[in-house]
């Protein structure tokens, strides 16, 4: 038996909703787009706070430093073993601070510290920062909401 | 003499879209995979002065200052929160082990909430070995109240703490 095959019309398909779809999607990535949190660590889990509100307005001059579970500090693309060995970060930090014509004083420290780590190595890295001079410190913790 | 131009049908020019679509796919793509879903993340202020205040006489009209004491148990976690014990760690108020709402009651009841709450300064002493979920937990509980309705009650403002105790101790 023989089929015909008959030739099938030619279906144009409208692509102008689909393009236009397309193009809110990637507006709405785009504007939600978000590089704060470019420092972050998957490593830190931060402890939860009723009361944790971002500031109204970006520090000036931040420096975040990172505190792992295991009292490793986090700062700058670099991994120090101890609170104590993270002091040469901060005196280039400080040196750079200088050259911009600002002072140690008006810098901000902002801690990041996993939730579970040790009290005594948030403090140790608060004591080495102030060794360096530094003076205002922030513990950033996550919104409990 | 008149220059006549033929006006002539101009023909239909097909614009081919395939490569807009793949490079508007790409990004899209690119931005669905790289979109990062995070909480919103706070911060406490502490401010750690390099050198200890001046020891002089004490404005009446001031609160004293308030010292915070937290124990850890061999796990890290809180084993003991005491307020204001003396130096040689014995007395104070002892709350327990999970006694931060009643800590904030009490910190009210001291500071209340006015220009007096303002000036008031806590200083917490805690364990090296305490976890630092701990450390924040005090710190919610002293510098204020958030209300079924969303809105804040501050308290202390100016927290700090005591110098860092011995690994172990």
């Amino acid at each position: 038996m023989k089929i015909k095959q008959c030739q099938g019309a030619k279906i144009e398909i409208d692509m102008t909703p689909m393009i236009d779809i397309c193009f809110q999607l990637l507006t709405f990535f785009v504007f939600i787009l978000s590089f704060e949190g470019a420092d972050q660590d998957a490593r830190i889990m931060l402890p939860a706070s009723e009361l944790a509100k971002p500031p109204e307005k970006p520090e000036e001059t931040p420096i975040t430093l990172q505190v792992t579970k295991d009292g490793h500090i986090l700062a700058g693309g670099q991994e120090f073993p101890t609170p104590e060995s993270a002091k040469s970060l901060l005196n280039a930090e400080k040196t750079v601070l200088e050259q911009r014509g600002k002072s140690v004083a008006d810098a901000n420290i902002i801690i990041r510290a996993h939730k579970d780590a040790k009290t005594g190595d948030v403090q140790k890295l608060i004591k080495t920062a102030q060794e360096v001079q530094f003076v205002r410190f922030s513990l950033r913790a996550k919104d409990k909401e | 003499m008149a220059l006549k131009i033929k006006k002539g049908a101009e023909p239909a020019v097909a614009i081919d879209m395939t490569p807009m679509i793949d490079i508007v796919f790409q990004l899209l793509s690119f931005f669905i995979f790289t979109l990062k879903i995070t909480t919103q993340e706070g911060d406490f202020n502490i401010t750690m002065p390099l050198a200890a205040p001046r020891a002089g006489t004490p404005d009446p009209n001031q609160v004293p200052p308030i010292k915070i004491r937290l124990k850890a148990t061999t796990d890290g976690s809180c084993g003991g929160i005491i307020l204001n014990p003396n130096d040689d760690g014995t007395g104070g108020t002892a709350f327990g082990t999970n006694g931060w709402k009643q800590l904030r009651t009490h910190i009210a009841s001291m500071v209340g909430t006015g220009s007096q709450a303002a000036s008031a300064e806590v200083t917490i002493d805690a364990d090296y070995n305490l976890d630092y979920e701990n450390v924040i937990k005090c710190i919610t509980h002293v510098s204020g109240e958030k209300d079924a309705a969303g809105h804040i009650t501050k308290m202390v403002e100016k927290i700090k703490f005591a110098p860092p105790r011995p690994p172990g101790g």
